[in-house]
């Protein structure tokens, strides 16, 4: 009688229903994960100035209007800094809230839902967000009317 | 007469890293809600700037200066314990000291907020 072989446990076809990574999804769980920590870790500097600047250092909360936001935004580092605080910070909170959704709607419908409108919040803000970065006016002529400041030359 | 079960609510008691995780999620919701509207309001510098100036002007008083102390205190928290849990994961040494670091989170992030509330608060009540 020949010696039975015992397979190695997940050798050979595993049944779809037990396998623990489907082809489709790839590794995205991982790249998931790491983006977690990586954008993480770069936003805690991006927030951190963003916060220290606008509230702590001079007249704090007090002092913004939209002068302010002008001056901030005369600096492309400025621009390039809330641009890339925008991007990561959104996406970092969209997986965020996507695994919170994975965790407790049960039923597969309610899970689409909750994603489809967390997705497309995340696209229009996200776009938004970038527009109004780039395409900021700081001496806006509206009706006719030219914004009045001491940074806009009368013409 | 056979009697259904009905399971009891379970209460998974995970000590301090369980509510740390607790913690963490109920902050990331905050601030990613807050993120929503703070796109938005900063969007009306395009509608024109006496809009941005009137709604920025409505969040002046001392019931929305809570509500940014409250605001900072989740971000400063979920910044602080976002930096343990990857601690936790990459330092060879971070899960045997992950609950030292909770402490020392918890104890950075009192610091942290007394010295900003002190400050925050004066230029709220403009002193
Ligand atoms: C109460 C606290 C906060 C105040 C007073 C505040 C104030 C401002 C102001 C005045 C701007 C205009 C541009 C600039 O100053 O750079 C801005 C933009 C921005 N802030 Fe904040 N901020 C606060 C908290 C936060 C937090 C916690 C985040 C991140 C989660 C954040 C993310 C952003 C982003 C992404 C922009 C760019 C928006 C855009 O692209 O239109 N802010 N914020
Ligand atoms: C300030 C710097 C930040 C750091 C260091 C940080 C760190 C982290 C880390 C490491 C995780 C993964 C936790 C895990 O896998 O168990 C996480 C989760 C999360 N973060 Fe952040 N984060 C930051 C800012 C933000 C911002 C600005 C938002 C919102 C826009 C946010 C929302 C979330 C959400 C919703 C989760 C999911 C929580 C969960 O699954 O329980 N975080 N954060």
């Amino acid at each position: 009688m020949a010696t039975p072989t015992i397979e190695s446990p997940r050798s050979g076809r595993v049944s779809p229903g037990y396998s623990r990574s489907s082809a489709s999804r790839g590794n995205f769980e991982m790249i998931a994960w790491l983006f977690m920590r990586l954008s993480g870790a770069l936003l805690v500097v991006l927030i951190f100035v963003h916060l220290y600047v606008n509230l702590v250092t001079g007249d704090g909360i007090s002092a913004i209007d939209f002068g302010f936001v002008a001056g901030k935004w005369a600096d492309p580092l400025w621009q390039i800094w809330d641009l890339t605080m925008l991007w990561l910070a959104m996406l970092h909170g969209t997986n965020g809230i996507r695994v919170i959704i994975n965790d407790y709607a049960e039923k597969n419908s309610t899970r689409m839902w909750l994603k489809g409108v967390l997705y497309t919040s995340t696209v229009v803000i996200v776009v938004l967000g970038t527009l109004v970065i780039f395409t900021f006016d700081p001496c806006p002529v509206i009706d006719g009317v030219a914004h009045v400041a001491d940074y806009c030359s009368a013409t | 007469m056979s009697k259904t079960l009905v399971p009891a609510g379970t209460l998974y008691r995970g000590r301090e890293g369980q509510w740390s995780w607790v913690a963490h999620r109920i902050t990331g919701v905050v601030i990613f809600f807050f993120l929503l509207v703070h796109v938005l309001d900063t969007s009306l510098v395009r509608v024109s700037p006496e809009a941005y100036d009137a709604v920025i002007a409505s969040y002046k008083n001392p019931i929305m200066g809570l509500g940014e102390l409250g605001l900072v205190a989740a971000i400063v928290f979920h910044a602080f314990n976002g930096i343990r849990v990857i601690l936790v994961d990459f330092w060879k040494k971070g899960p045997r000291y992950h609950r030292q670091m909770l402490w020392s989170v918890v104890g950075l992030w009192a610091v942290v907020m007394i010295a900003f509330s002190i400050r925050h608060l004066m230029h709220v009540f403009g002193g």
